[in-house]
Protein backbone atom coordinates (compact mmCIF):
# COMPACT_ATOMS: atom_id res chain seq x y z
CA UNK A 1 0.00 0.00 0.00
CA UNK A 2 2.21 2.34 1.20
CA UNK A 3 4.33 2.01 -2.23
CA UNK A 4 1.65 2.20 -4.10
CA UNK A 5 0.70 5.73 -2.99
CA UNK A 6 4.29 6.73 -3.11
CA UNK A 7 3.71 5.76 -7.13
CA UNK A 8 0.37 7.46 -6.93
CA UNK A 9 1.46 11.27 -5.29
CA UNK A 10 5.12 11.68 -5.26
CA UNK A 11 6.15 10.64 -8.45
CA UNK A 12 3.85 12.92 -10.40
CA UNK A 13 4.25 15.49 -8.31
CA UNK A 14 8.39 15.42 -9.30
CA UNK A 15 7.09 15.28 -13.31
CA UNK A 16 4.71 18.28 -12.39
CA UNK A 17 7.52 20.43 -11.20
CA UNK A 18 9.74 19.07 -13.93
CA UNK A 19 7.53 20.27 -16.33
CA UNK A 20 7.08 23.66 -14.84
CA UNK A 21 11.29 23.65 -15.01
CA UNK A 22 11.25 23.36 -18.03
CA UNK A 23 8.27 25.82 -18.69
CA UNK A 24 10.26 28.27 -16.89
CA UNK A 25 13.08 28.13 -19.00
CA UNK A 26 11.57 28.23 -22.05
CA UNK A 27 9.50 31.00 -21.09
CA UNK A 28 11.59 32.92 -19.16
CA UNK A 29 15.60 32.68 -19.91
CA UNK A 30 14.91 34.31 -23.48
CA UNK A 31 13.94 37.22 -21.31
CA UNK A 32 16.34 37.26 -18.69
CA UNK A 33 19.27 36.92 -21.29
CA UNK A 34 18.27 39.89 -22.96
CA UNK A 35 18.27 41.60 -19.95
CA UNK A 36 21.51 41.14 -18.48
CA UNK A 37 22.94 41.22 -22.07
CA UNK A 38 21.90 44.78 -22.18
CA UNK A 39 23.99 45.54 -19.08
CA UNK A 40 27.02 43.68 -20.56
CA UNK A 41 29.79 45.72 -22.54
CA UNK A 42 29.51 44.84 -26.16
CA UNK A 43 32.92 42.48 -26.08
CA UNK A 44 31.66 40.34 -23.45
CA UNK A 45 28.04 39.70 -25.52
CA UNK A 46 29.49 36.79 -27.19
CA UNK A 47 31.52 35.97 -24.53
CA UNK A 48 33.05 32.19 -24.72
CA UNK A 49 31.63 29.65 -22.82
CA UNK A 50 28.40 32.50 -22.70
CA UNK A 51 27.92 33.64 -19.23
CA UNK A 52 24.15 34.96 -17.72
CA UNK A 53 25.60 37.87 -15.62
CA UNK A 54 27.82 40.11 -16.94
CA UNK A 55 31.52 39.82 -15.34
CA UNK A 56 31.45 43.93 -15.39
CA UNK A 57 27.81 45.41 -14.91
CA UNK A 58 27.86 48.86 -16.56
CA UNK A 59 25.11 50.62 -17.52
CA UNK A 60 26.35 52.71 -20.25
CA UNK A 61 24.01 51.66 -23.17
CA UNK A 62 21.27 52.95 -21.09
CA UNK A 63 22.94 56.09 -20.71
CA UNK A 64 23.77 56.40 -24.08
CA UNK A 65 20.00 56.19 -24.88
CA UNK A 66 19.17 58.70 -22.19
CA UNK A 67 22.01 60.76 -23.51
CA UNK A 68 20.51 60.49 -27.23
CA UNK A 69 18.00 63.33 -27.87
CA UNK A 70 16.95 61.17 -31.43
CA UNK A 71 15.93 57.79 -28.90
CA UNK A 72 14.04 59.74 -26.20
CA UNK A 73 11.94 61.08 -29.07
CA UNK A 74 11.02 57.42 -29.98
CA UNK A 75 9.74 56.77 -26.77
CA UNK A 76 8.08 60.40 -26.23
CA UNK A 77 6.28 59.64 -29.73
CA UNK A 78 5.39 55.88 -28.58
CA UNK A 79 3.65 57.23 -24.95
CA UNK A 80 1.94 59.85 -27.01
CA UNK A 81 0.62 57.75 -29.81
CA UNK A 82 -0.60 55.14 -27.70
CA UNK A 83 -1.85 57.44 -25.25
CA UNK A 84 -4.05 59.35 -27.27
CA UNK A 85 -5.03 56.11 -29.32
CA UNK A 86 -6.26 54.97 -25.53
CA UNK A 87 -7.96 57.85 -24.54
CA UNK A 88 -9.99 58.20 -27.88
CA UNK A 89 -10.58 54.62 -28.55
CA UNK A 90 -11.69 54.46 -24.43
CA UNK A 91 -14.44 57.15 -25.35
CA UNK A 92 -16.09 55.79 -28.85
CA UNK A 93 -15.69 52.19 -27.10
CA UNK A 94 -17.88 53.27 -23.53
CA UNK A 95 -20.64 54.92 -25.76
CA UNK A 96 -20.91 52.17 -28.13
CA UNK A 97 -20.65 49.36 -25.76
CA UNK A 98 -22.88 51.53 -23.80
CA UNK A 99 -25.72 50.92 -26.80
CA UNK A 100 -25.18 47.71 -27.65
CA UNK A 101 -25.37 46.11 -24.01
CA UNK A 102 -28.55 48.10 -23.53
CA UNK A 103 -30.60 48.71 -26.14
CA UNK A 104 -32.60 45.76 -29.10
CA UNK A 105 -32.22 47.45 -32.13
CA UNK A 106 -32.48 46.67 -35.87
CA UNK A 107 -29.17 45.27 -37.67
CA UNK A 108 -27.75 44.66 -33.77
CA UNK A 109 -26.63 41.32 -34.92
CA UNK A 110 -25.08 42.39 -38.41
CA UNK A 111 -23.01 45.49 -37.04
CA UNK A 112 -21.88 42.79 -33.85
CA UNK A 113 -20.62 40.57 -37.13
CA UNK A 114 -19.02 43.41 -38.09
CA UNK A 115 -17.45 44.25 -35.30
CA UNK A 116 -15.90 40.80 -35.10
CA UNK A 117 -15.21 40.20 -38.45
CA UNK A 118 -12.73 43.39 -38.18
CA UNK A 119 -10.37 41.82 -35.66
CA UNK A 120 -9.50 39.29 -38.72
CA UNK A 121 -8.99 41.93 -41.63
CA UNK A 122 -5.60 41.61 -42.31
CA UNK A 123 -3.50 45.32 -41.28
CA UNK A 124 -1.54 44.61 -44.69
CA UNK A 125 -4.86 45.14 -46.96
CA UNK A 126 -5.54 48.21 -45.34
CA UNK A 127 -2.06 49.67 -45.44
CA UNK A 128 -1.92 50.13 -49.01
CA UNK A 129 -5.41 52.31 -49.53
CA UNK A 130 -4.08 53.94 -45.93
CA UNK A 131 -1.32 55.16 -47.46
CA UNK A 132 -2.97 56.45 -50.94
CA UNK A 133 -5.53 58.17 -48.44
CA UNK A 134 -2.81 59.13 -45.99
CA UNK A 135 -1.30 60.92 -48.82
CA UNK A 136 -4.41 62.01 -50.88
CA UNK A 137 -5.27 64.08 -47.67
CA UNK A 138 -2.32 65.23 -46.74
CA UNK A 139 -1.66 63.86 -43.42
CA UNK A 140 1.20 61.74 -44.58
CA UNK A 141 4.23 61.44 -41.56
CA UNK A 142 2.21 63.46 -38.97
CA UNK A 143 1.15 62.22 -35.52
CA UNK A 144 -2.88 62.19 -36.82
CA UNK A 145 -2.40 59.61 -39.69
CA UNK A 146 -0.92 56.79 -36.53
CA UNK A 147 -3.94 57.79 -34.72
CA UNK A 148 -6.58 57.43 -36.90
CA UNK A 149 -5.40 54.30 -38.81
CA UNK A 150 -4.22 52.60 -35.52
CA UNK A 151 -8.16 53.41 -34.00
CA UNK A 152 -9.24 50.62 -36.71
CA UNK A 153 -7.97 47.62 -34.52
CA UNK A 154 -8.10 49.19 -31.08
CA UNK A 155 -11.88 49.95 -31.45
CA UNK A 156 -12.72 46.51 -32.02
CA UNK A 157 -11.65 44.56 -29.15
CA UNK A 158 -12.22 47.92 -26.73
CA UNK A 159 -16.47 47.69 -28.14
CA UNK A 160 -16.29 43.72 -27.74
CA UNK A 161 -14.60 44.01 -23.85
CA UNK A 162 -16.58 46.98 -23.23
CA UNK A 163 -19.46 45.60 -23.99
CA UNK A 164 -18.94 42.25 -22.28
CA UNK A 165 -18.14 44.08 -18.97
CA UNK A 166 -21.11 46.33 -19.03
CA UNK A 167 -23.27 42.86 -19.64
CA UNK A 168 -22.53 41.90 -16.20
CA UNK A 169 -23.53 45.31 -15.00
CA UNK A 170 -27.32 44.99 -13.53
CA UNK A 171 -29.90 47.13 -15.62
CA UNK A 172 -31.63 48.22 -12.35
CA UNK A 173 -27.99 50.52 -12.32
CA UNK A 174 -29.09 52.60 -14.57
CA UNK A 175 -32.64 52.26 -14.69
CA UNK A 176 -32.97 53.78 -11.14
CA UNK A 177 -31.58 57.33 -12.82
CA UNK A 178 -34.03 56.93 -15.77
CA UNK A 179 -37.40 56.35 -13.35
CA UNK A 180 -35.81 59.65 -11.70
CA UNK A 181 -36.70 61.57 -15.01
CA UNK A 182 -33.06 61.32 -15.96
CA UNK A 183 -31.86 60.94 -19.22
CA UNK A 184 -29.76 57.44 -20.29
CA UNK A 185 -27.05 59.64 -21.59
CA UNK A 186 -27.12 61.00 -17.86
CA UNK A 187 -27.34 57.80 -16.25
CA UNK A 188 -24.26 56.40 -18.60
CA UNK A 189 -21.50 58.72 -17.51
CA UNK A 190 -22.97 59.45 -14.18
CA UNK A 191 -24.08 55.77 -12.78
CA UNK A 192 -22.42 53.02 -15.46
CA UNK A 193 -19.08 54.80 -16.27
CA UNK A 194 -18.11 55.02 -12.14
CA UNK A 195 -18.89 51.29 -11.66
CA UNK A 196 -17.54 50.12 -14.63
CA UNK A 197 -13.94 51.62 -13.72
CA UNK A 198 -12.31 47.51 -14.06
CA UNK A 199 -13.84 46.99 -17.34
CA UNK A 200 -12.43 50.50 -18.33
CA UNK A 201 -8.86 49.46 -16.83
CA UNK A 202 -8.71 46.39 -18.64
CA UNK A 203 -10.27 48.31 -22.21
CA UNK A 204 -7.47 50.59 -21.54
CA UNK A 205 -4.34 48.20 -20.53
CA UNK A 206 -5.38 46.10 -23.36
CA UNK A 207 -5.79 49.02 -26.39
CA UNK A 208 -2.37 50.62 -24.44
CA UNK A 209 -0.61 47.79 -25.36
CA UNK A 210 -1.95 46.94 -29.11
CA UNK A 211 -1.02 51.11 -30.13
CA UNK A 212 2.06 50.63 -28.11
CA UNK A 213 3.55 47.48 -30.41
CA UNK A 214 2.31 48.39 -33.96
CA UNK A 215 4.55 48.27 -36.05
CA UNK A 216 3.46 48.10 -39.87
CA UNK A 217 1.50 51.56 -40.06
CA UNK A 218 4.16 53.50 -38.10
CA UNK A 219 6.51 51.76 -40.16
CA UNK A 220 5.30 52.97 -43.47
CA UNK A 221 2.81 56.47 -42.77
CA UNK A 222 5.63 58.08 -41.12
CA UNK A 223 8.85 58.77 -42.51
CA UNK A 224 10.84 61.69 -40.28
CA UNK A 225 12.57 60.30 -37.29
CA UNK A 226 10.72 63.20 -35.44
CA UNK A 227 7.78 61.02 -35.51
CA UNK A 228 9.10 57.90 -35.56
CA UNK A 229 7.76 55.30 -32.43
CA UNK A 230 10.01 52.76 -30.42
CA UNK A 231 9.20 49.61 -32.40
CA UNK A 232 10.39 51.24 -35.64
CA UNK A 233 13.51 53.54 -33.81
CA UNK A 234 14.55 49.82 -32.78
CA UNK A 235 14.46 48.60 -36.56
CA UNK A 236 16.45 51.47 -37.64
CA UNK A 237 18.65 51.46 -35.19
CA UNK A 238 18.91 47.64 -35.87
CA UNK A 239 20.30 48.52 -39.52
CA UNK A 240 22.03 51.51 -38.76
CA UNK A 241 24.32 49.68 -35.60
CA UNK A 242 23.42 46.24 -36.12
CA UNK A 243 26.59 45.14 -33.67
CA UNK A 244 25.39 47.31 -30.96
CA UNK A 245 24.03 44.26 -29.19
CA UNK A 246 24.11 45.86 -25.60
CA UNK A 247 22.28 49.21 -26.85
CA UNK A 248 19.67 47.21 -28.80
CA UNK A 249 18.90 45.06 -25.60
CA UNK A 250 18.67 48.61 -23.21
CA UNK A 251 16.37 49.58 -25.98
CA UNK A 252 13.94 46.69 -25.96
CA UNK A 253 14.23 46.61 -22.39
CA UNK A 254 13.20 50.24 -22.13
CA UNK A 255 10.52 49.32 -24.58
CA UNK A 256 8.85 46.57 -22.65
CA UNK A 257 8.70 48.26 -19.63
CA UNK A 258 5.38 50.13 -19.43
CA UNK A 259 4.00 46.48 -20.95
CA UNK A 260 5.63 44.92 -18.02
CA UNK A 261 4.48 47.18 -15.20
CA UNK A 262 1.38 47.78 -16.78
CA UNK A 263 1.17 43.74 -16.19
CA UNK A 264 2.45 43.22 -13.30
CA UNK A 265 0.23 46.31 -11.53
CA UNK A 266 -3.00 45.35 -13.71
CA UNK A 267 -2.17 41.78 -13.85
CA UNK A 268 -6.26 40.76 -14.08
CA UNK A 269 -7.31 42.96 -16.48
CA UNK A 270 -4.85 42.24 -18.71
CA UNK A 271 -6.08 38.33 -18.77
CA UNK A 272 -9.24 40.24 -19.38
CA UNK A 273 -7.89 41.87 -22.53
CA UNK A 274 -6.13 39.08 -23.34
CA UNK A 275 -8.90 36.03 -23.20
CA UNK A 276 -11.37 38.86 -24.89
CA UNK A 277 -11.33 37.35 -28.08
CA UNK A 278 -11.56 33.99 -27.01
CA UNK A 279 -14.29 33.68 -24.26
CA UNK A 280 -17.68 34.34 -24.95
CA UNK A 281 -19.42 37.57 -25.45
CA UNK B 1 -35.92 48.61 -21.87
CA UNK B 2 -39.10 50.13 -23.13
CA UNK B 3 -39.53 52.45 -20.14
CA UNK B 4 -36.06 53.66 -20.03
CA UNK B 5 -36.23 54.49 -23.30
CA UNK B 6 -39.05 56.55 -22.77
CA UNK B 7 -37.44 58.58 -20.29
CA UNK B 8 -34.80 59.16 -22.34
CA UNK B 9 -37.27 60.84 -24.80
CA UNK B 10 -38.98 62.40 -21.46
CA UNK B 11 -35.74 64.02 -20.18
CA UNK B 12 -35.84 66.12 -23.59
CA UNK B 13 -38.34 68.64 -22.90
CA UNK B 14 -37.62 70.48 -26.67
CA UNK B 15 -38.30 66.89 -28.73
CA UNK B 16 -41.31 67.20 -27.12
CA UNK B 17 -42.28 70.65 -27.59
CA UNK B 18 -41.39 70.67 -31.45
CA UNK B 19 -43.14 67.66 -32.06
CA UNK B 20 -41.55 66.98 -35.64
CA UNK B 21 -41.13 63.69 -34.44
CA UNK B 22 -43.10 61.72 -32.69
CA UNK B 23 -42.15 59.92 -29.42
CA UNK B 24 -41.66 56.16 -30.45
CA UNK B 25 -39.79 57.44 -33.65
CA UNK B 26 -37.50 59.39 -31.45
CA UNK B 27 -37.20 56.48 -29.46
CA UNK B 28 -35.97 53.73 -31.64
CA UNK B 29 -32.86 56.28 -32.45
CA UNK B 30 -31.26 56.44 -29.44
CA UNK B 31 -29.47 53.35 -29.90
CA UNK B 32 -28.11 54.19 -33.40
CA UNK B 33 -27.01 57.45 -31.73
CA UNK B 34 -24.65 55.49 -29.33
CA UNK B 35 -23.81 52.66 -31.94
CA UNK B 36 -22.85 55.28 -34.53
CA UNK B 37 -19.71 56.78 -33.29
CA UNK B 38 -17.92 53.42 -33.55
CA UNK B 39 -20.09 52.30 -36.55
CA UNK B 40 -19.02 55.16 -38.54
CA UNK B 41 -14.85 55.30 -37.81
CA UNK B 42 -14.82 51.27 -38.85
CA UNK B 43 -16.91 52.08 -42.15
CA UNK B 44 -14.65 54.72 -42.51
CA UNK B 45 -11.39 53.11 -41.91
CA UNK B 46 -12.43 49.98 -42.76
CA UNK B 47 -14.87 49.61 -45.37
CA UNK B 48 -14.12 52.37 -47.61
CA UNK B 49 -10.48 51.23 -47.84
CA UNK B 50 -11.24 47.54 -48.23
CA UNK B 51 -13.39 49.32 -51.19
CA UNK B 52 -10.24 51.29 -52.06
CA UNK B 53 -7.48 48.23 -52.40
CA UNK B 54 -10.32 46.05 -54.64
CA UNK B 55 -10.23 49.03 -56.70
CA UNK B 56 -6.76 49.47 -56.83
CA UNK B 57 -6.30 45.70 -57.55
CA UNK B 58 -8.33 46.22 -61.05
CA UNK B 59 -6.12 48.92 -61.91
CA UNK B 60 -3.13 49.71 -63.35
CA UNK B 61 -0.59 51.98 -61.68
CA UNK B 62 -2.61 52.87 -58.73
CA UNK B 63 -1.44 55.44 -56.34
CA UNK B 64 1.33 56.11 -58.73
CA UNK B 65 0.01 57.43 -62.05
CA UNK B 66 -2.79 60.62 -61.88
CA UNK B 67 -4.78 58.47 -64.55
CA UNK B 68 -4.58 54.97 -63.27
CA UNK B 69 -6.47 52.80 -66.40
CA UNK B 70 -8.78 49.98 -65.73
CA UNK B 71 -7.24 46.62 -66.18
CA UNK B 72 -9.47 44.10 -65.11
CA UNK B 73 -7.96 40.89 -63.19
CA UNK B 74 -4.75 41.16 -64.87
CA UNK B 75 -2.79 42.26 -61.58
CA UNK B 76 -4.24 38.62 -60.51
CA UNK B 77 -3.30 37.05 -63.41
CA UNK B 78 -0.02 38.51 -62.69
CA UNK B 79 0.57 37.34 -59.25
CA UNK B 80 -0.51 34.13 -59.41
CA UNK B 81 1.79 33.57 -62.32
CA UNK B 82 4.87 34.65 -59.92
CA UNK B 83 6.39 31.56 -58.30
CA UNK B 84 7.75 33.89 -55.39
CA UNK B 85 3.57 33.86 -54.43
CA UNK B 86 3.70 30.42 -54.42
CA UNK B 87 6.53 29.48 -52.72
CA UNK B 88 5.10 32.52 -49.68
CA UNK B 89 1.69 30.84 -50.01
CA UNK B 90 3.43 27.54 -49.06
CA UNK B 91 5.93 28.89 -46.62
CA UNK B 92 3.05 31.17 -45.01
CA UNK B 93 1.13 27.72 -44.35
CA UNK B 94 3.92 26.15 -42.65
CA UNK B 95 4.60 28.78 -40.49
CA UNK B 96 0.92 29.32 -39.33
CA UNK B 97 0.25 25.44 -38.99
CA UNK B 98 3.36 24.76 -37.21
CA UNK B 99 2.62 27.53 -34.89
CA UNK B 100 -0.97 27.35 -34.24
CA UNK B 101 -0.43 23.33 -33.29
CA UNK B 102 2.62 24.50 -30.71
CA UNK B 103 0.90 27.09 -29.45
CA UNK B 104 -1.77 24.82 -28.54
CA UNK B 105 0.35 22.06 -27.53
CA UNK B 106 2.64 24.08 -25.50
CA UNK B 107 -0.49 26.13 -24.52
CA UNK B 108 -2.51 23.05 -22.93
CA UNK B 109 0.74 21.45 -20.97
CA UNK B 110 1.66 24.70 -19.40
CA UNK B 111 -2.46 25.27 -18.43
CA UNK B 112 -2.65 22.13 -17.05
CA UNK B 113 0.63 21.80 -15.03
CA UNK B 114 -0.50 25.33 -13.66
CA UNK B 115 -3.94 23.50 -12.91
CA UNK B 116 -2.96 21.02 -10.70
CA UNK B 117 -3.13 21.16 -7.01
CA UNK B 118 -0.01 18.98 -6.55
CA UNK B 119 2.20 22.27 -6.78
CA UNK B 120 2.29 24.85 -3.89
CA UNK B 121 -0.19 27.64 -4.77
CA UNK B 122 2.29 30.38 -4.41
CA UNK B 123 4.85 28.76 -6.76
CA UNK B 124 1.99 28.24 -9.34
CA UNK B 125 0.77 31.62 -9.00
CA UNK B 126 4.44 33.01 -9.52
CA UNK B 127 4.65 30.68 -12.47
CA UNK B 128 1.69 32.20 -14.24
CA UNK B 129 2.70 35.27 -14.03
CA UNK B 130 6.30 34.26 -15.58
CA UNK B 131 4.79 32.36 -18.45
CA UNK B 132 2.87 35.09 -20.06
CA UNK B 133 5.58 37.39 -20.09
CA UNK B 134 6.49 35.76 -23.84
CA UNK B 135 3.05 37.59 -24.86
CA UNK B 136 3.90 41.50 -23.98
CA UNK B 137 6.89 41.27 -25.76
CA UNK B 138 6.49 43.41 -29.05
CA UNK B 139 7.11 41.59 -32.46
CA UNK B 140 10.44 43.52 -33.05
CA UNK B 141 11.66 43.26 -29.47
CA UNK B 142 10.93 39.44 -29.95
CA UNK B 143 12.90 39.29 -33.32
CA UNK B 144 15.81 40.94 -31.85
CA UNK B 145 16.17 38.73 -28.98
CA UNK B 146 15.90 35.32 -31.12
CA UNK B 147 18.28 37.20 -33.39
CA UNK B 148 20.65 37.33 -30.51
CA UNK B 149 19.89 34.12 -29.05
CA UNK B 150 20.72 33.25 -32.43
CA UNK B 151 22.94 34.18 -34.01
CA UNK B 152 26.36 32.19 -35.46
CA UNK B 153 28.52 33.00 -31.94
CA UNK B 154 25.43 32.84 -29.83
CA UNK B 155 24.36 31.36 -26.55
CA UNK B 156 22.34 28.54 -28.77
CA UNK B 157 24.75 27.19 -30.40
CA UNK B 158 27.24 27.37 -27.77
CA UNK B 159 24.99 25.33 -25.56
CA UNK B 160 23.99 22.87 -28.26
CA UNK B 161 27.98 22.61 -29.53
CA UNK B 162 28.92 22.78 -25.89
CA UNK B 163 25.88 19.21 -25.61
CA UNK B 164 27.60 17.56 -29.00
CA UNK B 165 24.20 18.30 -30.32
CA UNK B 166 26.19 20.67 -33.64
CA UNK B 167 29.77 20.40 -34.77
CA UNK B 168 29.40 23.92 -36.42
CA UNK B 169 28.14 27.12 -35.89
CA UNK B 170 24.83 27.14 -37.18
CA UNK B 171 23.67 30.66 -38.93
CA UNK B 172 20.00 29.74 -37.77
CA UNK B 173 18.32 32.86 -39.45
CA UNK B 174 20.92 32.97 -42.60
CA UNK B 175 20.63 29.68 -43.97
CA UNK B 176 17.90 28.97 -46.64
CA UNK B 177 17.74 25.63 -44.59
CA UNK B 178 16.96 26.76 -41.37
CA UNK B 179 15.64 30.51 -41.13
CA UNK B 180 11.71 29.13 -41.84
CA UNK B 181 12.29 27.19 -38.87
CA UNK B 182 14.54 29.90 -37.10
CA UNK B 183 11.24 31.77 -37.06
CA UNK B 184 8.81 29.44 -36.32
CA UNK B 185 10.67 28.69 -33.20
CA UNK B 186 10.28 32.50 -32.53
CA UNK B 187 7.03 32.73 -33.90
CA UNK B 188 6.02 29.45 -31.17
CA UNK B 189 7.79 31.24 -28.33
CA UNK B 190 6.25 34.17 -28.73
CA UNK B 191 2.48 33.30 -29.02
CA UNK B 192 1.71 30.09 -26.62
CA UNK B 193 0.07 32.27 -23.70
CA UNK B 194 -3.28 33.54 -25.33
CA UNK B 195 -3.87 29.13 -25.12
CA UNK B 196 -2.44 29.31 -22.27
CA UNK B 197 -4.62 31.71 -20.35
CA UNK B 198 -7.80 30.64 -22.30
CA UNK B 199 -7.17 26.85 -21.40
CA UNK B 200 -6.66 27.29 -17.89
CA UNK B 201 -9.66 29.77 -17.36
CA UNK B 202 -11.65 26.53 -19.38
CA UNK B 203 -9.79 24.15 -17.27
CA UNK B 204 -11.10 25.78 -14.27
CA UNK B 205 -14.64 26.19 -15.19
CA UNK B 206 -14.97 22.01 -16.10
CA UNK B 207 -17.13 20.93 -13.27
CA UNK B 208 -15.27 18.24 -10.69
CA UNK B 209 -18.69 16.20 -10.34
CA UNK B 210 -17.81 15.14 -13.98
CA UNK B 211 -13.83 13.72 -12.57
CA UNK B 212 -15.53 12.40 -9.90
CA UNK B 213 -18.32 10.78 -12.01
CA UNK B 214 -15.69 9.19 -14.32
CA UNK B 215 -13.54 8.10 -11.81
CA UNK B 216 -16.61 5.85 -9.97
CA UNK B 217 -16.97 4.39 -13.68
CA UNK B 218 -13.31 3.63 -13.30
CA UNK B 219 -11.95 6.19 -15.63
CA UNK B 220 -7.61 6.58 -15.38
CA UNK B 221 -5.97 9.85 -15.29
CA UNK B 222 -5.99 9.49 -19.23
CA UNK B 223 -9.40 8.30 -19.95
CA UNK B 224 -10.13 11.49 -17.92
CA UNK B 225 -8.21 13.99 -19.99
CA UNK B 226 -9.20 12.18 -23.41
CA UNK B 227 -13.25 11.96 -22.67
CA UNK B 228 -13.76 15.31 -20.02
CA UNK B 229 -11.20 17.66 -20.57
CA UNK B 230 -10.77 17.81 -23.97
CA UNK B 231 -14.27 17.44 -25.14
CA UNK B 232 -14.86 20.72 -22.68
CA UNK B 233 -12.22 22.81 -24.07
CA UNK B 234 -13.28 22.08 -27.90
CA UNK B 235 -15.13 25.25 -27.73
CA UNK B 236 -12.08 26.97 -26.51
CA UNK B 237 -9.66 25.69 -28.75
CA UNK B 238 -11.66 25.87 -31.74
CA UNK B 239 -12.02 29.66 -31.57
CA UNK B 240 -8.45 30.26 -30.42
CA UNK B 241 -7.22 28.25 -32.98
CA UNK B 242 -9.25 29.95 -35.50
CA UNK B 243 -8.36 33.64 -34.56
CA UNK B 244 -4.51 32.24 -33.95
CA UNK B 245 -4.47 31.05 -37.73
CA UNK B 246 -6.05 33.97 -38.90
CA UNK B 247 -3.23 36.67 -36.97
CA UNK B 248 -0.50 34.31 -37.41
CA UNK B 249 -1.40 34.26 -41.43
CA UNK B 250 -1.07 37.99 -41.49
CA UNK B 251 2.66 37.83 -39.60
CA UNK B 252 4.95 41.05 -40.72
CA UNK B 253 7.21 42.14 -38.16
CA UNK B 254 8.81 39.18 -36.93
CA UNK B 255 9.51 38.49 -40.34
CA UNK B 256 10.61 41.94 -41.37
CA UNK B 257 13.08 41.71 -38.29
CA UNK B 258 14.50 38.32 -38.50
CA UNK B 259 15.12 37.42 -42.24
CA UNK B 260 13.09 40.29 -44.06
CA UNK B 261 11.82 37.29 -46.08
CA UNK B 262 15.35 35.89 -47.13
CA UNK B 263 17.46 34.87 -47.70
CA UNK B 264 16.90 34.24 -51.28
CA UNK B 265 13.50 34.00 -50.44
CA UNK B 266 13.38 31.38 -48.17
CA UNK B 267 11.18 33.35 -45.72
CA UNK B 268 9.02 35.15 -47.59
CA UNK B 269 5.41 35.20 -46.39
CA UNK B 270 1.92 36.53 -47.78
CA UNK B 271 2.16 39.53 -46.45
CA UNK B 272 6.24 41.13 -46.68
CA UNK B 273 6.05 39.36 -50.38
CA UNK B 274 2.79 42.36 -50.83
CA UNK B 275 5.03 44.66 -48.72
CA UNK B 276 7.84 44.70 -50.88
CA UNK B 277 5.61 44.48 -54.10
CA UNK B 278 4.01 47.99 -52.47
CA UNK B 279 6.76 49.90 -50.79
CA UNK B 280 10.00 48.56 -52.67
CA UNK B 281 8.67 48.03 -55.91
CA UNK B 282 5.98 50.64 -55.80
CA UNK B 283 3.35 48.58 -57.77
CA UNK B 284 0.93 49.19 -56.11
CA UNK B 285 -1.89 47.74 -58.12
CA UNK B 286 -0.20 44.19 -58.12
CA UNK B 287 0.46 45.14 -54.14
CA UNK B 288 -3.27 45.42 -53.71
CA UNK B 289 -4.07 42.46 -55.85
CA UNK B 290 -2.04 40.39 -53.43
CA UNK B 291 -4.02 42.02 -50.34
CA UNK B 292 -7.08 41.34 -51.75
CA UNK B 293 -6.04 37.76 -51.94
CA UNK B 294 -4.67 37.37 -48.42
CA UNK B 295 -8.27 39.38 -47.28
CA UNK B 296 -10.04 36.44 -49.13
CA UNK B 297 -8.27 34.18 -47.33
CA UNK B 298 -8.44 36.05 -43.77
CA UNK B 299 -12.31 36.36 -44.32
CA UNK B 300 -13.17 32.72 -45.65
CA UNK B 301 -11.28 31.16 -41.63
CA UNK B 302 -13.31 34.46 -40.26
CA UNK B 303 -16.61 32.93 -41.67
CA UNK B 304 -16.33 29.83 -39.47
CA UNK B 305 -14.79 31.70 -36.42
CA UNK B 306 -17.93 33.88 -36.45
CA UNK B 307 -20.37 30.92 -37.37
CA UNK B 308 -18.64 29.00 -34.17
CA UNK B 309 -18.86 32.25 -32.15
CA UNK B 310 -22.69 32.35 -32.45
CA UNK B 311 -23.03 28.65 -32.22
CA UNK B 312 -21.70 28.70 -28.50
Amino acid sequence: MAKRSFKSSLLPTILTYLGLAIGLVFSAFPIVWMFFSSLKSNTEIFALPPRLLPDDFTVAAYLTIFNDPVKVRFFINSYFVAGVVTALTLLVAIVTAYGFSRYQFRFKNTLNIFIISTQTVPPITLLIPYFGMVVAFRIFDTYLALILTYMVFTLPYAVLLMTGYLNTLPKELDEAVLVDGGSSWTALWRVIVPVSIPGIVATAVYTFLLAWNEFLFALTLTKSMDLRTVPIGIQLLMGQHAFEWNEMMAMSVLGSLPLLVLYLVAQRYFLAGMTAGSVKS
Amino acid sequence: MNHSATALVAAHPKARRKGWLRYSTLRKLVPYFYVSPATLLLVLLMLFPMVMVFKYSLMDGAIMKKDAAFAGVQNYMTIFENPVFWQSVAQTLYFTIMSVVFHFIIGLAFALLLNTNRVDPLIRSILRVLFILPWLFTAVIIAIIWRLLLDPNGVVNSVLMALHIINFKVEWFSSTRTAIHALTFANIWAGYPLYMVSLLAGLQGISKELYEAAGIDGANGLQKFWYITIPQLMPIIISIALLDFIWTMQVFPLVWMTTGGGPIYSTEVLSTFTYKLAFSQYEFSLASASAMIILIISMSVTYFYIKHQQRR
